[in-house]
């Protein structure tokens, strides 16, 4: 991580109470609102309420979220949604992203400045405002996309979307897609301008095209990249779903929880719906499988790829 | 023959960028068009520019004066540029301990301050809801502040101080030598130096911060203290029948972002682009 160890350079050892100052402010608000939570959270994965009061149950809540089919059901049906999702967030947005960052990062091209900033204006909007924007858009009611598709001669294909159990989760996806692909796109982009001159140069006296440099030369350079960008689809993928899912399609991830996530899982958990009466400690269980399904993530992260692409680096 | 063939190949490419930015701005650029017209013209044309009969200020009317709308504003950009100034501000102070210093324990601070990348502080909702309560914060932009604080500042000292460890002692050395403390050292040659990475910073901090709909939802869902992107969810939920305030209020919520992003898009993308962040 670092390249050089940091140095003693205070006048006096042992005294140096200026350290404290400066790592105390993060250290604590740090720890307290984002450390703390997270540990308690996992306590209270292991406590039940009976009688208004916190017992110690041990995995129960475990057993009852993976067991009981009330919760088993909506836990897979979630989980399995959350990798449907994963996977075409690899499958379409990242490609989609290497592929334009690869077209903006052609030292020759004209207005590449303009195209980066448009292609990055729908990654800082609101997820509510995207979300509607797209539903308006979508919409039968208004008509926009029947229209577009009848002037196209599919009308006949048109269909609500977002209103169909079959479709409704793909859609939510390419929504996703549509306002994410941004945030690939600049990591990607930035790793490419990164890649030397010189290595390009040699490669094109070897007799190289444009094509050719960019699968021989420039992606292994970028695999690291890659790699980052998967871990960050994974986890973005898990928890920050919960905010297009729910202004698209509400808390009940409907249709009939088609498009239903860990995160609006979670939230239905911590907070009840309907007849179903909130508790706080299904909703920390919940919580805490994500947070054991993260880690795996970021395991295989941390000991597998990145190990192996530094070695590829190197 | 080979000039031709790198000529097809740029129109090629310009038509993929093309189509792409295509993409992009027109779902925006319909829903600001339509948000200017009437009802009417809102259905019967929705391709149709905001000209003469069609066009309408009626939806905006309804938004800014029917609604907390201003308030709303008003209230996350309290929540974005404090807990935007606390991130840079301990994040980069942090970033000089563990960059600057050696003491015990380096080693562990440094990846410990830095864990909060991969686990996202969401998934301690749960125990961060009780906690808010009994500090007697519920409902307060307090808590939003401390959150997104929390939240922020792990990748704001994991960028700071990789920036701090590639930068030369030598400035901070002769600022010793003349005396200077440890304090103003920090405040003025530190705090100059990572200027370039402020911009990176801020973006990576900021955009989840203005957009957020889980904390707002969860920790101050009160009428006083709901933020642009809460607000505008629930207002899209009571008025979905006047279409004219819905458009108008989506506008309203895109153009200030929109504005700033026109404003700064340049040292945005240089700052996102600056090598800043290595895969």
């Amino acid at each position: 991580m670092s390249q050089s160890a940091p140095s003693t350079r205070a006048p006096r050892a042992g005294r140096r109470w200026y350290i404290l100052v400066f790592l105390a402010p993060a250290t604590l608000i740090y720890t307290v609102f984002a450390i703390y939570p997270i540990f308690e959270s996992l306590r209270l994965s292991l406590y039940s309420a009976e009688e208004n009061q916190a017992v110690f149950v041990g995995l129960a809540n475990y057993a009852k979220l993976l067991g009981e089919p009330y919760w088993a059901d909506q836990f897979w049906n979630a989980f399995n949604n959350n990798v449907v999702l994963f996977l075409l967030h690899m499958l379409i947005q990242n490609p989609i992203a290497l592929a334009l960052a690869a077209l903006l990062s052609i030292p020759t091209l004209k207005g590449a400045a303009t195209y980066r900033t448009i292609f990055f204006l729908p990654t800082l909007l609101s997820v509510v405002v995207v979300g509607f924007i797209w539903q308006l858009i979508l919409s039968p009611l208004w008509g926009v996309t029947p229209d577009a598709m009848k002037a196209l001669g599919i009308g006949d294909l048109f269909r609500p979307w977002l209103g169909l159990e079959s479709s409704a989760l793909v859609t939510v996806t390419l929504i996703s897609i549509w306002q994410y692909v941004g945030i690939p796109l600049m990591l990607f982009y930035a790793a490419l301008l990164n890649v030397p001159e010189e290595t390009i140069e040699a490669a094109r006296i070897d007799g190289l095209n444009g094509w050719w440099i960019f699968w021989k030369v420039k992606l292994p350079l970028i695999l690291p990249t890659l790699g980052l960008v998967a871990i960050l689809t994974y986890i973005g993928n898990f928890t920050a779903s919960f905010d297009i899912i729910y202004s698209l399609q509400g808390g009940m991830a409907g249709p009939n929880f088609s498009t239903d996530v860990m995160g609006t899982f979670l939230f239905r958990s911590f907070f009840g719906f309907q007849a179903q009466l909130g508790d706080e400690y299904m909703g920390a269980t919940v919580a805490s499988a994500l947070f054991f399904i993260i880690l795996v993530g970021v395991g295989c992260y941390l000991f597998g790829v990145q190990r192996r692409l530094q070695r590829y680096d190197s | 023959m080979r000039r031709l063939q790198d000529r097809l190949g740029s129109v090629g490419i310009h038509a993929i960028l093309l189509s792409w930015t295509l993409l992009a701005l027109f779902p925006l650029a319909l829903i600001v068009l339509n948000s200017f017209k009437t009802r009417k013209a809102i259905f019967g044309d929705p391709l149709g520019l905001p000209t003469g009969k069609a066009l309408s200020l009626k939806g905006y009317e309804s938004v800014m004066t029917n609604s907390d709308f201003p308030m709303f504003f008003g209230n996350s950009l309290i929540v974005t540029c404090v807990s935007l100034f606390f991130i840079l501000l301990f994040g980069a102070m942090a970033a000089h301990a563990v960059s600057e210093y050696r003491f015990k324990g380096n080693t562990f601070i440094s990846i410990y301050l830095i864990l909060g990348i991969m686990v996202p502080i969401r998934l301690g909702t749960v125990a961060l809801l009780n906690l808010i309560v009994d500090l007697g914060l519920a409902n307060t932009l307090t808590a939003l502040i401390l959150v997104y604080t929390a939240q922020g500042l792990p990748i704001a000292i994991f960028i700071f101080s990789e920036f701090l460890r590639s930068v030369s002692r030598e400035i901070k050395d002769s600022a010793r030598i003349d005396g200077l403390s440890e304090y103003r050292i920090f405040f003025e040659v530190v705090i100059p130096l990572v200027r370039p990475v402020i911009a990176t910073v801020a973006v990576f901090s900021m955009i989840p911060i203005w957009n957020d709909l889980w904390f707002p939802l969860i920790l101050s869902p009160g009428e006083d203290t709901r933020t642009v992107t809460l607000g505008v969810q629930q207002f899209i939920g009571q008025y979905t029948v006047q279409w004219g305030s819905v458009l108008a209020a989506l506008s309203v919520a895109i153009l200030p972002v929109l504005i700033m992003y026109v404003i700064f898009s340049r040292q945005l993308i240089r700052g996102i682009t600056s090598g800043a962040v290595k895969g």
